[in-house]
């Protein structure tokens, strides 16, 4: 090996460790006796135990979990219709307004997004009466909005790779555009859907700041519970909670990863 | 007509651009628009906490209350200038930290082989889909006083004194480097793997040595790559809330903690606003960028 490229690769294994240090400490220290992060107490597992009789945290991570799912679903049903409006239209009036418009919130810094959607759930209320109130329905119209433009990333992506051919040859034998959509365009892009289903489940589970504007009494999320534990001080219990969580999406992404190589394959 | 033969029936066509155009004019720009109109009022201690920009007076005069306060307070206190400014330079600071960092890791991913390729490449993701939060926190338990880096760096005999890192300015640099170097190695990954490799080996049969050959080709033909990196680490960073409220002293000012302390402290929904626009404003001009470098990329693709 060259010295450029020694250096070269101890650069790059610079930049991995860096992005993985945190996350193994986190590991390791989930299963730490004692409470302090830096003393090594012996291996346990009561940490996790705790976490499991903890009912406010159980509280809002069932809610958090609610919340994402429903947000996952109805993001990946607007963003495909997004990407198949972006991707197959290829002239309509406003067609760079909606290219804006699902560029921006992914870019867009979420104290700005959060107290935005604040003022209009705020107003809404006041003029037609609905969204009553602040709690769930609120922090999901929320994320349904960001996690919409993810969504229709990744699905708009793959669209682009399809092969338009078999849609031409099927709207050559008579089919229905919309039966050319459910018969051969959503089959071809289900991995797609899956990434970005998973995509914006995690985005909706890792939001904090948005949430915190348009919550209300009572509707405390799971990263509502984090933030606010880790400001009152290190609770181990977060490191186990961590821990699992990395595990649930490791696996998740791992086996979704597996089901789309075979399908390609 | 030949096009909705292709499309299918008009108002399959107008639902699907009409939904998702829908909620994103509902849920995304029309709140944009009260932000700008609750930036021009004064707070009030009243449900909601602003005052209304019109109100009828007699039946037939219509009163237009616009208060540009918000905005004056905004210029002429140091304080809001001092976070637009620290926030800007942290944004870009970091930006150029993670083009260092993420450059040579986005081309060595492109030029390996396409199996290593993947597993390189799903190892800079994974992260990203771990709790932010989570990682963010897992930096204090390092860089704190009695953390494990001062542990580790004084058990080695090589400080004498613990370092203070943690609620410094550079803890909020160590936090958003970390927390953004994907998004700058993704962008840049999708760039120079699109590369002809035949240009370099043109290069080479012509004799050019290979870090010229990276420096007149490869370089080059990367800046936009670099560019829309650096977008997507910059624009998001400027509002950052979290890292500066997480890992920043109670100093660090950064215009995302301060919009965050008028909301939720001090109650001043307008001010609040006000914030919201200039930091907005200030970032129209990355973002148009960023997005005329998306629309060429994605022309060229299709």
């Amino acid at each position: 090996m060259s010295r450029g490229r020694i250096g070269l690769v101890s650069l790059v294994a610079f930049g991995y460790a860096f992005l993985y240090l945190p996350v193994i400490l986190l590991v390791i220290f989930s299963f730490n006796d004692s409470k302090l992060v830096t003393v090594w107490g012996g291996f346990s597992t009561r940490w996790y135990a705790e976490m499991f009789q903890n009912e406010s945290l159980l509280q809002a991570a069932w809610r958090s979990l609610q919340i994402a799912s429903i947000n996952a679903t109805f993001a990946v049903i607007l963003g495909t219709l997004a990407a198949h409006v972006m991707s197959r239209y290829r002239r309509f009036r406003g067609r760079n307004g909606l290219d804006l418009l699902l560029t921006a919130p992914l870019v867009m810094p979420d104290v700005i997004i959060g107290l935005a959607l604040l003022l209009l759930f705020v107003n809404m209320e006041q003029i037609i009466g609905w969204p009553a109130g602040r709690g769930i329905t609120t922090i999901t119209l929320a994320h349904i909005t960001f996690s919409l433009a993810y969504a229709a990333i990744v699905i708009r992506a793959r669209m682009g790779q399809l092969d338009l051919s078999l849609e031409e040859a099927a709207m050559d034998l008579g089919a229905r555009p919309f039966t050319v959509f459910v018969r051969i365009t959503l089959p071809l892009l289900a991995p797609a859907l899956v990434s970005a289903w998973l995509l914006s489940f995690t985005l909706s589970l890792d939001d904090l700041v948005i949430a915190s504007f348009v919550s209300g009494p009572g509707s405390t999320t799971l990263p509502m519970w984090i933030y606010s534990s880790v400001r009152m001080g290190v609770s181990p219990q977060v490191n186990a909670l961590a821990t699992l969580m990395l595990a649930l999406v490791t696996l998740g992404v791992l086996v979704a990863g597996v089901l789309m190589h075979k399908k390609n394959a | 007509m030949a096009s909705e033969n292709h499309h299918g029936p008009a108002w399959g066509r107008r639902l699907a651009i009409g939904l998702p155009y829908g909620w994103l004019v509902l849920f995304f720009l029309l709140p944009f628009l009260i932000v700008l109109r609750i930036s021009l009022s004064e707070p009030q201690l009243a449900q909601p906490p602003y005052t209304p920009l019109t109100e009828w007076v007699d039946d037939n005069n219509l009163d237009v209350h616009i208060n540009l306060g918000n905005y004056a307070l905004l210029g002429e206190d140091e304080l809001y200038q001092d976070a637009f400014f620290n926030s800007v330079r942290v944004a870009f600071i970091s930006s150029l930290v993670c083009l260092l960092i993420g450059y040579p890791m986005a081309y060595v991913i492109a030029a390996s082989p396409p199996r290593r390729r993947n597993i390189l490449l799903m190892l800079v993701i994974l992260p990203f889909w771990t709790s932010f939060l989570i990682r963010v926190y897992a930096w204090i338990g390092i860089i704190k006083t009695n953390g494990l880096l001062n542990e580790l760096l004084l058990s080695l005999g090589l400080i004498t004194e613990p370092l203070h890192i943690l609620y410094t300015p550079l803890a909020v640099y160590l936090g958003v480097v970390y927390s953004y170097l994907p998004f700058m190695v993704l962008p840049l990954y999708a760039n120079l793997a699109r590369m002809d490799p035949t240009l370099l080996e043109a290069a080479a049969d012509l004799g050019a040595r290979p870090i010229k050959a990276f420096l007149r080709i490869t370089l080059p033909l990367s800046i936009p790559g670099i560019l829309a990196g650096t977008m997507l680490v910059f624009i998001p960073a400027v509002g950052e809330f979290v890292i500066p409220d997480l890992l920043g002293g109670p100093d660090s000012l950064m215009v995302g903690r301060m919009m965050w302390t008028e909301f939720f402290s001090n109650k001043d929904w307008p001010l609040a606003s006000s914030l919201a626009i200039v930091l907005l404003g200030l970032l129209v001009v990355p973002f148009v960028a960023l997005q005329r470098w998306q629309r060429r990329y994605e022309d060229s693709d299709e």
